[in-house]
């Protein structure tokens, strides 16, 4: 992160805080929805929807993300690529046996 | 010989070699947990029945480690910001209090394992695929916490003289320990639903 002033750095302080509430808000918005009737994919894809937006959370403001430099954002595209691939080859196979 | 930016930035990334370093190594931390997650897809959409979680799993006391970390998460940037304001008293006490959720977090995995393994029967690695998996992720994950504590331990302890000697350097190297401990944060956070709550 780039050099900060005090008047900056304790602006981070309370969106700190606010991320906090959020994140602390969100777990028990998880929590909430494992209880509720949404069918088994619908359960899936709220849940999965809620973690990302906490982890969007944790990595733009307490890793400093969205002031990072582009060599950052690189690093991360080519390690986001990579990911999806791994993930993907498991559902390339379920579509395979589906298609047997 | 001093070892080159570890304070400034090196002109062709624009970052200090130490930010690039952890961040090249979180790269590959997402992809050994990337391939558990993908393991788990394949365990998962390879059979019709799949237990939830909460056949096996106790949610309540996964939910206040949930807690547990994002408020570790929260401590460890704080104590950044106090090194960045010049106040190392606070930097010490955010430090004890994110070593403090830290050992919580283990505190409660011991209760959540010691309850499996004295369950009848035991429920182990080798009992279910679903078991399997949990423990792999679960310990894995946990292998990572004991690494952050150690660390953080370090820096809170005997490595925090540098504060004294050469204080942005400190700063730095506490910014990517905390890089380090998000990362431990954000993993547990897709941890938490994908094994407890699905």
């Amino acid at each position: 992160m780039s050099e900060l002033t005090p008047e900056e750095v304790k602006h981070h302080i309370k969106t700190y805080v606010l991320v906090f509430i959020a994140l602390a808000f969100l777990t028990i918005v998880t929590v909430g929805i494992s209880y509720l009737d949404l069918g088994h994919v619908g359960g899936i894809i709220l849940a999965l929807i809620v973690a990302s937006i906490k982890g969007t959370l944790v990595a733009c403001y307490f890793m400093h993300l969205l002031d990072e430099k582009v060599t950052i954002y690189w690093t991360l595209i080519a390690t986001v690529v990579a990911f999806l691939i791994l993930i993907f080859v498991p559902l390339s196979a379920m579509l395979d046996h589906a298609r047997i | 010989m001093d070892i080159p930016y570890t304070v400034k930035n090196r002109p062709d990334t624009g970052l200090y070699n130490g930010k690039l370093g952890v961040w090249l190594f979180l790269a590959s931390e997402v992809m050994l947990f990337g391939g558990l997650f993908s393991a788990y897809i394949f365990l998962r959409t390879g059979v019709d029945d799949w237990p939830t979680g909460t056949e096996y799993l106790d949610v309540p006391l996964a939910t206040l480690n949930t807690l547990f970390l994002i408020s570790s998460s929260v401590t460890m940037v704080m104590s950044w910001a106090s090194l960045k304001l010049n106040d190392f008293k606070k930097y010490k006490l955010y430090t004890l209090i994110t070593l403090l959720f830290a050992f919580g977090f283990l505190v409660i995995k011991y209760f959540e394992y010691s309850a499996k393994f004295a369950h009848n029967p035991p429920y182990l690695p080798s009992t279910n695929n679903f078991l399997g998996i949990y423990f792999t992720m679960t310990g894995l994950h946990v292998l990572h916490i004991i690494g952050g504590i150690l660390v953080i331990g370090y820096f809170y302890g005997p490595g925090s003289k540098m504060w004294n000697s050469d204080p942005e350097r400190f700063t730095n190297r506490i910014e990517i320990v905390g890089l380090y401990w998000h990362f431990v944060d954000l993993v547990w956070i897709f941890l938490f639903p994908v094994l407890y709550l699905l």
